[in-house]
């Protein structure tokens, strides 16, 4: 116990490090002091993250550490789950998404998500990937059209697939399937992309394509990614928070976690001594 | 030291394999009496009604004399009867376990709902009929008619029809509908692009069945108060008709020997309709099924 308390003394304050360079972009999501809890497991203590703009943000950490809950909570897809209460705030843009009488459809169509096993619609490739924007009300052929062309180059598999656009999305491969949920995430052309654990259930090739494709796409998107597999964290990300136990143990850039991590626990973590 | 003895459990070898095959012989056993027994019920019947069942059985009315007696008024009802029944259980049904499944809040009331209605599906139909003698025939005066037959019949088979697409509708998986909620797409739109289309042949099974049910059922009409004897078709929903059932309770009952070939006929008329619907059923659900 004490010995944590001098430690935590001895470290610079989480995110203190960063001010200079995280003045430079916009903030698309500034979490303060968020709690959140299922029924009476308090699963996310005291959460301060801002993320920013054109970056993508790595959130890593041991199973049931909340990094998912905390993905979720993004876009509100937790409210899924029963029995979820929520203290403290995130703000979207300036406007802080955890206020009910912001709509979660509204926020949805400007924060898209890609989820960790792939699910396509039972549905053709070309009506997964207009889905979102039909449920938005675009019912123009030739927009739509060029919609799935334009949303499945985003996603590296238009030359995979473009001969066969009315065939069923169940006869793809799994890696194939998860650049289509992808392709169906870019339709809805977001503001952000949220990926909870998106390679977990893929083969290595696929990961690699998952992986350059986020490189790609941080020019036009923020995204935010969460992962299990810190090499993974290390080659894509722009910062990394780790999450332990429900709280975050250190924020910055992910140079500076995977180099030179303030707390001991992160350099444990990182260097595979737990989790 | 070894802990089993090899040769021990070589003795014991033949008369575990002679357990196994007497086994299967009892289970077989069981299979074959309700075969047997159906196949007797077929025979009979068949061997009974195939001499009267020619297109003036089809055509005829009843009459008191068995060569002129037929089943037109008795089929045409039946299929009036599903015309109500059809929509209004469908409807309730399905729109009953959308909202108990996608809509209600998961808490002790919700619960409490479900499970009553499970158990309504177990209640005698003769209650319902009873439900609907007071309802229907006598508080909204709806009388003896087709209307207040179908609506009785309806709720009868609803708690099946509601049973049925619950387990449709959480059957489809729950990353679809995140999937879809991901996109911003509301409830609604989640239920009717996503849930129901995969939800759907389940839902067609369940309702014919339970329609197969009602077409078949005569308790409740009985306490309805639906004609044994018609010879005339019904022209409204508020005129009264007579059913399948009815009209081969109301053979059965007769003395006379011919009448129960006739009421062999009209069986045999019955069968071909369920089997029908069945067939129906189990063809949607092998074109719709659809695998995750």
């Amino acid at each position: 116990m004490n010995m944590t308390l001098t430690r935590e003394k001895e470290s610079p304050a989480i995110g203190v490090e960063n001010v200079g360079s995280a003045a430079l972009t916009e903030k698309v999501y500034e979490t303060s002091n968020l709690n959140l809890w299922y029924g009476e497991n308090h699963a996310l203590k005291n959460i301060n993250l801002d993320m920013h703009q054109n970056e993508v943000t790595a959130i890593i950490g041991p199973s049931g550490c909340g990094k998912s809950t905390y993905i979720k909570t993004l876009n509100r897809m937790i409210e899924l789950v029963p029995d979820v209460k929520t203290t403290g705030q995130i703000k979207y843009r300036n406007r802080n998404i955890l206020d009910q009488s912001y709509k979660v459809e509204d926020l949805r169509t400007q924060v898209g998500m890609v989820f960790q096993k792939p699910n396509p619609f039972p549905k053709s490739i070309y009506e997964n990937v207009v889905y979102g924007p039909k449920i938005h009300g675009i019912k123009n052929k030739k927009i739509l059209d060029e919609i799935v062309e334009k949303s499945l180059k985003g996603a590296a598999i238009w030359d995979e697939v473009k001969d066969r656009l009315h065939e069923n999305a169940y006869g793809l491969s799994g890696g194939q399937q998860q650049r289509l949920c992808l392709a169906r995430c870019l339709a809805i052309e977001p503001d952000v992309i949220l990926m909870d654990e998106p390679t977990s259930a893929l083969d290595p090739i696929s990961t690699l394509k998952i992986e350059e494709l986020v490189q790609e796409l941080k020019k036009d998107f923020s995204i935010i990614i969460v992962t299990h597999n810190m090499q993974q964290a290390a080659r894509i990300s722009d910062r990394t928070a780790f999450f332990l136990n429900g709280e975050v143990i250190e924020y910055s850039d992910t140079n500076t976690i995977f180099s030179n991590p303030n707390d001991k626990r992160t350099e444990d973590y990182i260097t595979g001594r737990f989790g | 030291m070894k802990l089993i003895n090899k040769s021990h459990v070589a003795k014991k070898m033949p008369a575990r394999l002679a357990v196994n095959t007497i086994c299967k012989g009892l289970f077989f056993l069981a299979t074959l009496v309700g075969l047997l027994v159906l196949a007797i019920l077929f025979y009979r019947i068949f061997t009974q009604g195939i001499g009267s069942l020619n297109g003036d059985f089809l055509q005829n009315f009843a009459s008191r004399k068995p060569e002129e007696a037929g089943i037109k008024a008795a089929l045409i009802g039946s299929i009036w009867l599903m015309v109500v029944v059809a929509p209004v259980s469908l409807l309730l049904g399905v729109g009953t376990a959308i909202y108990l499944e996608e809509y209600a809040r998961k808490n002790w009331i919700t619960t409490f709902i479900k499970v009553n209605i499970s158990n309504l599906a177990g209640v005698p139909s003769i209650v319902f009929g009873l439900l609907g003698l007071t309802v229907f025939v006598r508080a909204l005066a709806l009388d003896r008619s087709i209307l207040a037959a179908g609506l009785t019949m309806s709720l009868l088979v609803l708690p099946v029809i509601i049973v049925a697409a619950q387990e449709a509708i959480r059957a489809v998986p729950r990353d679809l509908r995140e999937a879809s909620f991901g996109m911003g797409a509301t409830k609604w739109q989640t239920i009717l692009k996503v849930v129901l289309p995969a939800a759907i042949p389940g839902i067609l099974t369940g309702g014919i069945l339970a329609l197969s049910r009602a077409i078949g059922e005569t308790a409740p009409l009985v306490v309805v108060g639906i004609p044994m004897f018609i010879a005339f078709l019904p022209q409204s929903f508020m005129d009264t008709f007579t059913v399948l059932p009815m009209q081969i309770y109301n053979w059965t009952s007769r003395p006379q020997e011919e009448f129960q070939q006739v009421a062999a006929a009209g069986i045999i008329v019955l069968l071909i309709l369920l089997i029908f619907m069945n067939s129906i059923a189990v063809i949607i659900r092998n074109k719709f099924q659809k695998r995750y």
